[in-house]
């Protein structure tokens, strides 16, 4: 093997790099430069973002442990574009008095956790897709216990921390009885030697209820609420888009290239869970006041919408599933921002606080408004188009039933988005939120959000990309 | 195979320690002892993977490894907790879990 073949891993090599980068910038750099390393951050993560869209050679390293392919650098560039859109959206909170001496350890973290995404997405063995899949939880924990002087803080952190460590056992019990039946990791001779005998069945069992608490989907979604509450609010971002994000892709691959054989099994299993999923956290959204906790439960249901694109097992759904999760990102990151860029100005989070915001911010509102549609899914934004993708997705293979469940679900997501809407528009405040101006790192966040709606929405070239590079079972 | 103890055994050992586990991290209050379950779940599954590998497929090492890892990233887990369990011992001069309840439904 030469050195050249190490390429094929370019894209987490430069991760490493920038970690590295910034871990000797926080021992050298002095004390009146401390203030840069924010925008030395951005500039250099913005650089692997741009290195990541150069062809890449595809193939496969350490014996068949890591694969690279067309699917799996796409799925990267979309991860990227978002954690690069939360580096800037997080600026201006860390330029707060408390947070200045922590600044470069934030960046490392959550750089340190996109490196353990892509090596979880390029995994082609068990061992490097748990080792990713650790190395892209234990820092986040790390991340939503930032806030050291608040309580609610350390309280996210813990309970994000216990719950994933034990969803990773329940995962890696059912990993141990996969590997006691077939007698090896390695994806591809998984995929040759599963039979659907009723162990290995209770293996894929454990091994999904493992994933589904990862992704938050309905009985595991416990945590959610509490954890993107306490967290910082960046870190609430992160986590209901990029970690989420991550947690579908590597499900996808591993349900459409490993588990083949008991195609049947996981349909069924999915089916209940994505109806649960819908409906519980819709019903949940409603009756929420914090609009931290709001966009935890509209993000639970939105997990349900993208399980009907892993359920058909078709091109199409992996490919409309990475085209919903990129229209996912401005969207949920455009929400974010505005509630981060208020919470900043005034520290308030919730939703009769933003009663009458769009006469005194309307700029702030309308961003709002179409990130909350492009949820929603109405149709001039993207988001129209993902869940048209999805649901089209579901319904090539049959699952009509399912389908009508989830059109109504939409209905039901659309009445509480559009609270907000009302409370932003139409409620009367005596006490508004004042007209402020944001800083430059939130408008060209919020700036980048908007123009990846409405492109995404309406440049089919991106769509087409992505079906191209993407396989069914 | 040498002493002669059947696999079986091993597993039954493993299963058990397993839900034991389960069961502690749902009903104990005290955080470094929900902390301990996790690592009996764990360790559970370390006796699994060696049991198979010695067992069944005793020509190849991929158990053996799959168990040192986890043994090691259980640690990485283990010591990210015990930081946030001081921090919350400092903010709510308590590791009870009743009594860390800032956020409810």
């Amino acid at each position: 093997m030469s050195l050249e073949n190490f390429l094929i891993m370019r894209q987490e090599l430069l991760m490493v790099a920038v970690v590295l980068i910034l871990l000797m910038a926080e021992i050298f750099i002095s004390q009146e430069n401390r203030k840069h390393i924010s925008t030395f951050s951005v500039v250099l993560f913005s650089l692997v973002t741009i290195a990541g869209f150069f062809p890449s050679p595809s193939g496969s390293l350490f014996g068949g442990m890591y694969i690279a392919s067309g699917t799996t650098t796409i799925m990267k560039n979309v991860l990227n574009i978002g954690i690069l859109l939360v580096i800037i959206q997080s600026i201006t909170w860390l330029r707060k008095i408390e947070n200045s001496e922590k600044v470069s350890e934030y960046y490392i973290l959550l750089i340190s956790t996109a490196i353990g995404m892509n090596y979880m997405i390029s995994a082609g063995h068990f061992l490097m897709f748990y080792i990713g899949i650790e190395l892209a939880t234990i820092p986040v924990a790390a991340l939503a216990a930032f806030d050291r002087m608040k309580n609610k803080s350390a309280e996210a952190g813990i309970k994000l921390i216990l719950s994933s460590a034990f969803s990773s056992g329940i995962l890696l019990y059912g990993l141990s009885i996969i590997y006691g039946t077939t007698g090896t990791l390695y994806f591809s001779e998984v995929s040759k030697l599963f039979t659907s005998n009723s162990l290995q069945t209770l293996g894929f069992i454990f091994f999904f209820s493992g994933m589904a608490f990862k992704i938050s989907i309905v009985p595991f979604h416990l945590w959610t609420a509490d954890v993107y509450e306490g967290s910082p609010i960046n870190i609430t971002s992160y986590l209901s888009v990029i970690s989420k994000g991550a947690a579908v892709f590597v499900l996808v691959i591993i349900l459409f290239t490993v588990f083949t054989a008991i195609v049947k099994t996981w349909q069924s299993t999915i089916y209940v869970v994505s109806v649960l999923t819908m409906t519980v956290a819709n019903l949940f959204a409603i009756r929420q006041q914090n609009l931290k906790r709001f966009l935890a439960f509209s993000s639970i249901s939105q997990a349900g919408y993208i399980l009907l694109g892993v359920i058909g097992g078709n091109e199409l759904g992996m490919a409309s599933i990475i085209y919903y999760i990129l229209v996912y990102v401005f969207s949920n990151l455009g929400a974010f921002g505005v509630v981060t860029a208020i919470s900043n100005q005034s520290g308030k989070e919730n939703m009769d606080d933003y009663n009458g915001l769009y006469h005194t911010n309307p700029k702030l509102s309308l961003i709002m408004t179409l990130a909350l549609f492009s949820l929603a899914g109405i149709p001039p934004v993207a988001g129209f188009f993902g869940k048209f993708f999805l649901f089209t997705a579901a319904a090539q293979k049959g699952f009509y039933l399912l389908v009508l469940i989830a059109v109504l679900n939409t209905i039901i997501s659309l009445f509480y988005y559009l609270l907000v809407v009302k409370a932003m528009f139409i409620n009367k405040s005596d006490s508004p939120i004042e007209k402020f101006r944001s800083d430059f790192p939130t408008r060209l966040a919020l700036g980048i959000c908007i123009a990846g709606l409405v492109i995404t929405g309406f440049a089919s070239v991106i769509f087409d990309a992505i079906r191209n590079l993407s396989f069914g079972i | 195979m040498s002493a002669g103890i059947p696999v079986q055994y091993f597993l039954i050992l493993a299963t058990v320690m397993f839900f034991a586990g389960v069961y502690g991290f749902l009903t104990r209050r005290n955080l470094i002892t929900i902390l301990m379950s996790v690592e009996l779940i764990l360790n559970s599954v370390n006796i699994n993977f060696l049991a198979f590998n010695r067992y069944l497929y005793p020509h190849k090492m991929e158990g053996m490894f799959f168990s040192i890892f986890v043994i090691a990233v259980a640690a990485c887990e283990a010591a990210v907790a015990i930081a946030i369990i001081i921090n919350i011992y400092r903010r709510f001069t308590t590791i009870n879990v009743e009594d860390v309840n800032e956020m409810k439904f």
